[in-house]
């Protein structure tokens, strides 16, 4: 039955972008599609979280593969976001991308079979049809980053997205053979500990560069602020979790990885949150900014990970399973508030036409709800109490906390401790980020012509938003709730440690507390403006002076500066500006940005000098037929006289 | 019961804290100063006044005094005032505690934004910054007495009392005085902050608040007093025996919390203002300090 109603989801949200190809009017089948398939796809998903696992097979001529379908409760756990972000991109995609405007009829059909392949790649139990679905939604991801191609900067970004996602699925390719060589079957089957090292490595290559794990996030920075809105969203909200969801299932087939693989991905995962959002915090540009959360976000994710295999390792069971309960409680939570925040930030972009934060402001006045909602996911994505970003992050600090009351521990083990004060910096260096963010763009007064003249986004745009907003509080205010869920995740993730802890009963009193201070907080807020209702309104007190311009405002650039110098060792900054030395000097233009110190600084000025270095290879190319047969004889001499030692 | 009494006393006794910050300072300086009880006063009269808005805001600029007032008090429930015992304590609130005042400072400073004044987005910038190298040092500490104590919750973690300080006294010293820096920094007093200048380019948290007026800035000034309030407490209890009786407890606590109070003045009458290149060094050094902290018990 899951199963079943998977599949009927899968198949609609394939279908959804077909007919707009037939004609244009019929692009209006294409939201009402997806979102029939988005609710019969979360159906099977909840059926799927409590049900056995339920397998289906069609035929499929291809050697070694088999069409096997098998949903378990992982599988359901990672596939409900993708179905739900599917259907409020999709009723989003409406208004936000009309059939009016250039590449509607693909927009619609990639998004629809980009996200089906995505259900099935999760759900996929053989390995080829897991290699063959990755690969379409590499590709079709490629293409919906470059829709709006004519732009020089979106082309790039979609050539840096389509070779790091091939140089992924190179390495994904050595994992599937290895695999196969490891267990004899092409299916997901247990691997024996003799070959679990090469695979993990090469695993961590493959999905990290998938997930946009630091170091290998290089092309999602581009791809994220490039792809229009909704597309962002479900890259940004499920597309990078097929990393998270990879790693997941080839640890689940690997009894006792080692030690210092969990030691790596918590490492990694560390540097990862915190220069992700030491990036992000350099970012002018909306989009961008959300995209380097992203990498921050994963970065968590990543650190839970290593924490539940570090500590398993080490036999330490409870503190596994709140490692790996907050890295998979994340992995939902992500993708709930990441998603809000490109749904709303692209309204705002939308409503303004530039991604520019420093040319935005005032729009809260303007777009009530889209600034409500922004202001919903940027609390959840820093972590706050009452939503649902702080209970997976507060079950992660419990873990490094629980390592630390342990009475003799080894030393990767103290390692957990380091999540700590990691989580913190993450945390406080989030929330500046974000009020920044906030600030700039839906604060103050408008700092170009067309914001003042901003409206509100159509009622279909902002109901996309509404089921995402109501899961970010849902979570926050009923985690035991979702509890359950979890548990039922964490038996395939991590059989031997999900029965360490209840989680139901560790997060009830978090829970009663986060309701406690959503009311009160809520009652406050409610009493002081029902209290000054009807003040008296004044232009804003700038100490005496009464003629404040919007060019006086603190911009995004100024927020973070403090910030982005302390971080100026990672991430120096390019500076373009006049040196004003003369008593009145003229008209000036200054220039600030951060490029990716591992992108623009390392990865490519290395690429070039590595060009050159070919270059001297080409001597060898002569274009003439007589001396490539020649190279071909001698290299038959050669293995002859290798073959005959 | 428990909950009545921990109420009032934060409620009622957090005004005093600032009086006799305030008292001790003007001794210093020779002057008589201020009554005791003047930021009743104060609170009395502002919340008489009218309110006067910005043309430019939304209601996101009346929810940061809002929830800046009942952050702390909401904090405070967690930290065991009078008797051993808070009368919320589970495993984790620890992180509740400090997430409270992160919700709080997440508010204030984007209704400081909702301005568009540059003097308040300077001052949330300010804020935003110091607070992200002052929450290390928070959680570093909290790590230290994590494993004192052996607990996860602010009820057994800040009653080690008697016992802790025989076996882990060196770490004590060196959380406590990590944490009073981030008393310092979290409060916005003296080296990080000026509390007295209003208009001047030097201060934080002084220069957020430029635009609210009447109850609402009535509002503020007394969140500030309780949470510097739930602050000492934080280092009081440190320094107090486990304790048993909650009277007795909770008139300690009293005692000690404006004890710090005077430690406070005297810090505020010796030294100037930091130049803000160097007031992440100094946040630095606390969490350096807590990190060694944390470190010495690992032992």
């Amino acid at each position: 039955m899951s199963a079943t109603l998977v599949l009927a989801g899968i198949v609609l949200c394939a279908i959804s972008g077909l007919p707009a190809l037939a004609h244009r009017r019929a692009m209006l089948l294409a939201a009402p599609l997806i979102i029939a398939g988005a609710i019969a796809g979360l159906a099977g998903c909840a059926l799927g979280l409590f049900a056995a696992p339920a397998i289906v097979n069609f035929p499929w001529p291809v050697p070694g593969g088999a069409f096997q379908v098998r949903l378990d409760a992982l599988s359901a756990f990672f596939a409900a976001p993708v179905f739900l972000l599917a259907g409020a991109g999709g009723l989003y995609a409406e208004r936000y991308w009309p059939a009016t405007r250039g590449g509607a009829a693909s927009v619609r059909m990639f998004f629809g079979i980009m996200t089906a392949a995505l259900v099935l790649m999760i759900a996929a139990a053989n390995t080829i049809l897991f290699v063959v679905t990755w690969e379409i939604v590499a590709v079709t991801a490629f293409l919906l980053v470059a829709t709006e191609h004519e732009l020089p900067e979106t082309r790039r970004a979609a050539w840096i997205y389509l070779v790091s996602s091939h140089v992924a699925t190179l390495a994904l390719f050595a994992v599937v053979v290895l695999m196969h060589a490891a267990t004899g079957t092409w299916t997901f089957a247990p691997i024996p500990s003799s070959s679990a090292r090469a695979v993990l490595w090469l695993a961590l290559i493959a999905f990290g560069i998938k997930a946009g794990l630091m170091p290998f996030h290089i092309w999602l920075p581009g791809a994220h602020a490039s792809a229009p809105s909704h597309v962002s969203a479900v890259m940004s909200g499920v597309v990078i979790k097929m990393g998270i969801y990879g790693l997941v299932r080839v640890l689940s087939l690997i009894d006792g990885a080692p030690s210092s693989f969990g030691v790596t991905l918590l490492l990694a995962g560390i540097a990862s949150s915190i220069f992700g959002v030491a990036f992000a915090l350099a970012q002018h540009d909306l989009k961008r900014l959300l995209a380097y959360h992203s990498i921050e976000n994963i970065g968590i994710i990543v650190t839970g990970l290593g924490i539940g295999l570090v500590a398993q390792s080490h036999n330490m069971p409870s503190i596994a399973l709140l490692g790996y309960a907050g890295a998979l409680l994340h992995v939902w939570n992500h993708s709930l508030f990441k998603s809000l925040l490109f749904l709303s930030g692209g309204a705002a972009i939308h409503a303004v036409h530039t991604r520019e934060m420093d040319r935005m402001g005032g729009l809260a006045r303007r777009m009530p709800a889209t600034a409500a909602a922004f202001l919903a996911g940027a609390a959840a994505i820093t972590g706050l109490p009452p939503l649902n970003g702080f209970i997976s992050e507060w079950l992660l600090y419990l873990a490094g906390f629980a390592a630390i009351t342990r009475p003799a521990a080894a030393a990767p083990v103290l390692l957990l401790i380091l999540v700590v004060p990691a989580l913190a910096l993450t945390g406080a260096l989030a929330l500046a980020c974000f009020v920044k963010a906030f600030g700039t763009v839906f604060l103050g007064v408008p700092r170009s012509e067309v914001v003042a003249h901003a409206h509100e986004v159509p009622p279909s745009m902002r109901a996309a938003m509404a089921p995402l907003l109501f899961a970010c509080v849902f979570i926050g205010l009923a985690p035991a709730a979702v509890a359950p869920l979890l548990g039922r995740a964490l038996q395939i993730a991590a059989p031997r440690v999900a029965g360490a802890a209840n989680l139901t009963d560790l997060l009830q009193p978090i829970q009663t507390a986060a309701v406690i201070v959503a009311g009160v907080c809520a009652i406050a807020v409610v009493l002081l403006l029902a209290a000054t209702r009807g003040a008296r309104r004044a232009v804003t007190w700038d100490c005496g002076y009464n003629e404040p311009t919007a060019r006086m405002q603190y911009t995004s650039s100024s927020f973070a500066r403090g910030l982005v110098a302390f971080f100026g060792w990672a991430m120096p900054a390019e500076v373009h500006g006049p040196r004003a030395f003369e008593l009145f000097p003229g008209a000036a233009k200054f220039e600030s940005h951060v490029p990716d110190t591992v992108l623009e600084r390392a990865l490519l000025p290395s690429l070039s000098r590595g060009e050159r270095l070919l270059g001297y290879a080409r001597a060898i190319q002569s274009g003439r037929v007589q001396l490539y047969l020649l190279y071909v004889v001698l290299t038959l001499l050669a293995l002859l006289a290798w073959s005959a030692q | 019961m428990n909950v009545l009494a921990q109420l009032l006393l934060v409620l009622l006794a957090s005004p005093l804290v600032l009086g006799v910050i305030n008292r001790t300072k003007a001794r210093v300086a020779g002057r008589r100063g201020q009554p005791l009880l003047q930021a009743y006063f104060d609170l009395l009269k502002l919340l008489r006044k009218r309110t006067v808005l910005s043309t430019t805001t939304t209601w996101v600029f009346l929810a940061g005094p809002a929830v800046a007032v009942v952050v702390p008090i909401l904090a405070s429930l967690l930290v065991p005032l009078a008797g051993p015992r808070a009368p919320v304590a589970f495993t984790g609130d620890l992180i509740l505690f400090i997430y409270l005042f992160a919700l709080a400072r997440f508010l204030t400073t984007t209704a400081a934004l909702d301005t568009g004044s540059a003097f308040e987005g300077m001052g949330a910038a300010r804020e935003v910054t110091f607070a992200a190298l002052a929450e290390p040092a928070l959680f570093f500490g909290m790590l230290a007495l994590a494993r004192i104590s052996g607990s996860l919750s602010l009820s057994s973690m800040l009653t080690v009392g008697g016992a802790g300080w025989h076996r882990a006294s060196a770490a004590l010293v060196l959380v406590i005085a990590s944490w009073f820096i981030v008393l310092l920094a979290e409060n916005s007093r003296l080296p990080f902050d000026d509390p007295n200048t209003h208009l001047e380019l030097t201060m934080i948290h002084e220069v957020m608040v430029l635009d609210h007026s009447g109850p609402a800035f009535g509002l503020i000034l007394y969140g500030s007093a309780l949470k510097l309030f739930v602050f000492s407490s934080l280092v009081a209890r440190l320094l107090l025996p486990r304790g048993g009786s909650p009277l007795i407890d909770a008139a300690a606590l009293l005692a000690v919390v404006l004890l710090i109070a005077i430690v406070i003045g005297l810090v505020e009458s010796g030294m100037a203002r930091l130049r803000l290149v160097r007031i992440p060094q100094l946040l630095i050094t606390a969490t350096l300090a807590a990190g060694f902290a944390a470190v010495l018990v690992l032992r």
